[in-house]
């Protein structure tokens, strides 16, 4: 048995001229979080469509724990759970005719179907709502039945799809911790997201990717070290002893610091060992440091380094 | 530990299994079908008004009056409405599958076949509506049914059973085009010449050569002559194992190509 539950191997999925998955290579590690970081129409949802099964590639191979997603369909499908982009519950039937239904469908008996209904609503908190008609579900309630939805069967890989998009930040907080829990219980799962905070956060490894390409993988301290500079903190005390540590840190770095609005110095730092130099030009200098604290740098500035654009600016080109 | 990991890993799902999601699609159309009632107004109304028209419109010039129009034409709009219900088979399927639960009953591991069959079977109580009000239409206005309760249910059974063969052909409509609104404006291109060309209405000798020709070979008139004849004194006779054939036929030819189109469609 593979040590992977999602491989994926040269996936290309073409619309028409538009490559949206051009060649996306990535190994999903049994029982972790792994986030897709991308911009809107980076590739995200198709690629998890085509790992749901809902959608075919065109080339290159994804495999679910080791059955191919196009060869052996319904084997995957038995062991995933899949939240769409968008609500994928029936809009016509109650909260718990929804779940009660999927549970059905699962193999359920219809009483233990609605056993299980019952006790997801209660999980997520929707028990109140459950036989509410869903057009007055508010945006988060719906989030969560969708979510409950692809849990009826716990399955061994849940896909999420920007599963905070739209939500207010208290619940986008509920929805973390759902997501932490659910990961706490052996389920791998597979998100996709366009924050960066999101994926720093709850995912182990991130793949970023921009149109259709895996433009950077790793840990998300990894990530942000490819970024080569992190950044020096420091406090001096007064502002007289910050300008004094400024010209010494351009003669020993010889770059141009900055001070921030609390007083503090702030400057990159490409190199570990040259923060030992600095330190002995400052005891040189008689000067005392307050604080020291060395900052790696933010996922916005890992994908402001890769793609040379904020991801807001990519955002705001496709949406 | 998971369920998932605990399954069988078998790359389809077992007849039960199948059996059982189909009937939990049914159940699931039938549920839609209860909450939005509204949706039922053409086969309360259209039996109704088909039966009114027919029978004082065309009555006297085909048969000298309305009454003795009724064994003709009851059967012929019988059929003709049964398959018109059979059509929003395939427009609430497509109307359906535009909805983002159909991207979960894709991702599930159930049965390709059960949504499809599901939904055409729960159909069935529309088809029941129409053969209901048909022939309670039928009776209040003077027609008489030797054939007795007998003839009368073999011929809805018989209407239904064929009728629902047929709705294949709209389901494959229904998945294969992109709008309900087209499903129903094809599937309607398809339905009028297969039942107005047809001894539905008018005997087949009055009808140009040609027409009349493809008239005889269309499988719905053999379908019409085997309900006038199970009507008129539950007979069975060769036109209706001619039409249950012949719909077993459409049946086997489009069932499977409309699962295919919507398995390559997931
Ligand atoms: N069904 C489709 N038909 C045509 N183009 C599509 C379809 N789905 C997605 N695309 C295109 O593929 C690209 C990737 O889309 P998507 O995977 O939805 O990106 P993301 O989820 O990262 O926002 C976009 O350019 C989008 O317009
Ligand atoms: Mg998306």
């Amino acid at each position: 048995m593979t040590e992977y539950a999602v491989e994926i191997d040269g996936l290309v999925k073409t619309f028409g001229d538009n490559r949206a998955v051009d060649g996306v290579t990535l190994r999903v590690p049994k029982g972790t979080i792994y986030g897709i970081l991308g911009p809107n129409g980076a590739g995200k949802t198709t690629t998890i469509n085509i790992l749901a099964t809902l959608m075919k590639s065109d080339g290159g191979s994804a495999k679910v724990f080791g059955h191919d997603v196009l060869k052996e369909a319904h084997i995957v499908r038995k062991m995933i759970g899949v939240t769409g982009q968008y609500a994928s519950v029936d809009e016509s039937l109650s909260a718990t005719e929804n779940l009660v239904i999927f549970g059905m469908l699962r193999g359920l008996k219809r009483k233990q179907a609605a056993e299980r209904a019952a006790e997801l609503l209660e999980e997520f908190g929707l028990t109140e709502a459950a036989n509410r008609p869903l057009h007055k579900f508010s945006g988060g309630m719906r989030r969560r039945l969708d979510i409950a939805a692809g849990l009826i069967v716990i399955p061994d890989l849940m896909f999420l799809d920007e599963p905070t998009t739209g939500l207010d930040p208290r619940t986008r907080a509920q929805m973390w911790n759902t997501i932490r829990a659910l990961a706490a219980k052996g389920t791998t799962v597979m998100l996709t997201t366009q924050y960066l905070d999101e994926a720093d956060n709850l995912a182990s490894r991130i793949a970023v990717i921009d149109h259709g390409r895996v433009i950077a993988e790793g840990t998300p301290d990894e990530l942000k070290s490819s970024v080569g500079s992190s950044t020096l903190v420091l406090d001096m005390g007064s502002s007289d002893q910050s300008a004094m540590a400024q010209e010494i840190i351009f003669d020993v770095l010889g770059v141009r610091s900055k001070i921030t609005d609390a007083g503090r110095i702030v400057t990159p730092i490409a190199k570990m060992d040259a923060v030992a130099d600095l330190l002995i030009g400052f005891r040189e200098a008689g000067l005392e440091v307050q604080a020291i604290s060395i900052q790696k740098p933010t996922l916005d500035e890992v994908f402001l380094t890769i793609t040379g654009k904020t991801a807001e600016d990519e955002a705001g080109v496709e949406a | 530990m998971t369920v998932a990991a605990s399954e069988k890993l078998v790359n389809h799902a077992g007849l039960r299994e199948s059996v059982q999601q189909t009937l939990v699609m049914a159940y699931r159309t039938l549920l839609r079908i209860k909450r939005r009632p509204e949706e039922l107004v053409d086969v309360l109304v259209q039996p109704i008004m088909f039966t009114l028209m027919f029978v004082y419109i065309f009555g006297g010039a085909i048969s000298g009056d309305p009454v003795s129009y009724l064994p003709i034409v009851i059967p012929g709009i019988l059929v003709q409405s049964v398959i018109m219900a059979s059509v929003s088979t395939g427009s609430g399927l497509r109307d359906d599958m535009d909805k983002g639960v159909f991207d979960r009953f894709r991702s599930l591991p159930i049965s390709r076949m059960a949504p499809l069959v599901g939904a055409s079977v729960a159909n069935i109580v529309r088809f029941g509506i129409v053969i209901v009000l048909t022939f309670a239409m039928g009776f209040v206005m003077g027609l008489s049914a030797d054939g007795g309760v007998i003839g009368v249910l073999a011929a809805a059974l018989l209407v239904t059973v064929v009728s629902w063969c047929i709705s294949w052909v709209f389901v494959l409509v229904g998945v294969m085009v992109k709008s309900a609104t087209s499903v129903t404006g094809i599937s309607m291109i398809i339905l009028f010449p297969l039942t107005f060309l047809s001894n539905a209405f008018v005997p087949v000798d009055t009808l140009p050569s040609v027409l009349g020709t493809f008239a005889s070979a269309n499988p719905v008139s053999y379908l019409v002559t085997a309900v006038r004849e199970l009507i008129s004194g539950a007979a069975i006779t060769g036109d209706l194992w001619m039409s249950i054939a012949g719909a077993a036929v459409i049946a086997l030819i489009f069932a499977p190509l409309a699962t295919r189109a919507y398995t390559r469609k997931a």
